[in-house]
């Protein structure tokens, strides 16, 4: 199963909406809750990730037996120091966005604990993609 | 505790879902950062906070969220509610304020285990 996405970068009442079909498609697909769970909340980190500091992206999930993977890409500013953005706490996010709850450096490390493995790629300038992993058969 | 427990005890409305009153929960957290929700939260089935927004109940949902209670009085727009009610999560809202709920809450749920 492969399921793409574009994340609306302009509309922050959107955000999220990829990750819910996402999540419901998984459920209906017969995936287990845990699992579910693992990837839902990591992929709307990332899709949120994607509106408020790029201007948002794209999410292809690819689904079997064995695995999830999900890529989130966008062509935004790109992240200059990733071992920094990893950081739990470490933020650039202003006052207006943690005005909508959101800016407080937890996601990237929120992305690498639910998922079973993490990659980011980033240039300045250029944009940001996360691939994230996760097992089908959790013990 | 049921959802109305809860509803009883912090004096809400009930702004949706009415027919799932009687679903059990056992824990709950209280936040208006939905990155902490999203970073801290384990199995807690509750969430009380005072953001409006419909990331509330984005989030709500991919934490498996059954309860969300709006503090202060707030309660949100048609949009927010209708999303809501769509992913079959109850939304009430209460008068008292975050401190008061949370602790009111938290007493309640914890009688009778050995904290
Ligand atoms: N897609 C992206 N494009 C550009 N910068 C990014 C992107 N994703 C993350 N960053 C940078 O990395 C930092 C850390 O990201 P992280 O998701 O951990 O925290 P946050 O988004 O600031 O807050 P939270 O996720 O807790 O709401 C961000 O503040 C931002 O500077
Ligand atoms: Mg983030």
């Amino acid at each position: 199963m492969i399921l793409k996405f574009d994340i609306p970068g302009d509309d922050f009442t959107r955000a999220g909406e990829a990750s819910s079909a996402i999540k419901n498609k998984l459920k209906q697909t017969g995936f287990s809750p845990e699992v579910v769970r693992k990837v839902s909340i990591a992929v709307y980190e990332a899709e949120i990730n994607s509106i408020i500091h790029a201007n948002g992206g794209t999410i292809t999930l690819t689904a079997d037996e064995e695995a999830i993977v999900a890529v989130i890409a966008d062509t935004g500013k790109g992240i200059p120091d990733i071992e920094a953005a990893m950081r739990e706490g470490f933020t650039t996010a202003c006052d207006n966005i943690r005005k909508l709850g959101f800016g407080a450096g937890m996601g990237l490390p929120n992305m690498r604990k639910y998922t079973d493995e993490f990659d980011i790629q980033s240039k300045v300038g250029k944009g940001t993609t996360v691939t994230m992993k996760i097992y089908n058969k959790q013990e | 505790m049921t959802i109305n427990d809860i509803s009883k005890l912090l004096n809400c409305e009930v702004l949706n879902c009415a027919d799932k009153l009687e679903s059990e929960v056992h824990t709950a957290c209280g936040s208006d950062m939905m990155s902490d929700v999203l970073a801290y939260v384990k199995d807690q089935a509750v969430l009380l906070t005072g953001l409006l927004n419909p990331q509330v109940v984005r989030t709500a949902e991919m934490m498996d969220i059954i309860c969300i209670v709006f503090v202060r009085g707030k309660s949100p727009d048609t949009a927010v509610i209708d999303l809501a009610t769509e992913k079959g999560i109850v939304i009430l809202s209460t008068k008292e304020r975050m401190f008061e709920a949370c602790g009111k809450l938290y007493t309640e749920m914890n009688k009778g285990k050995t904290l």
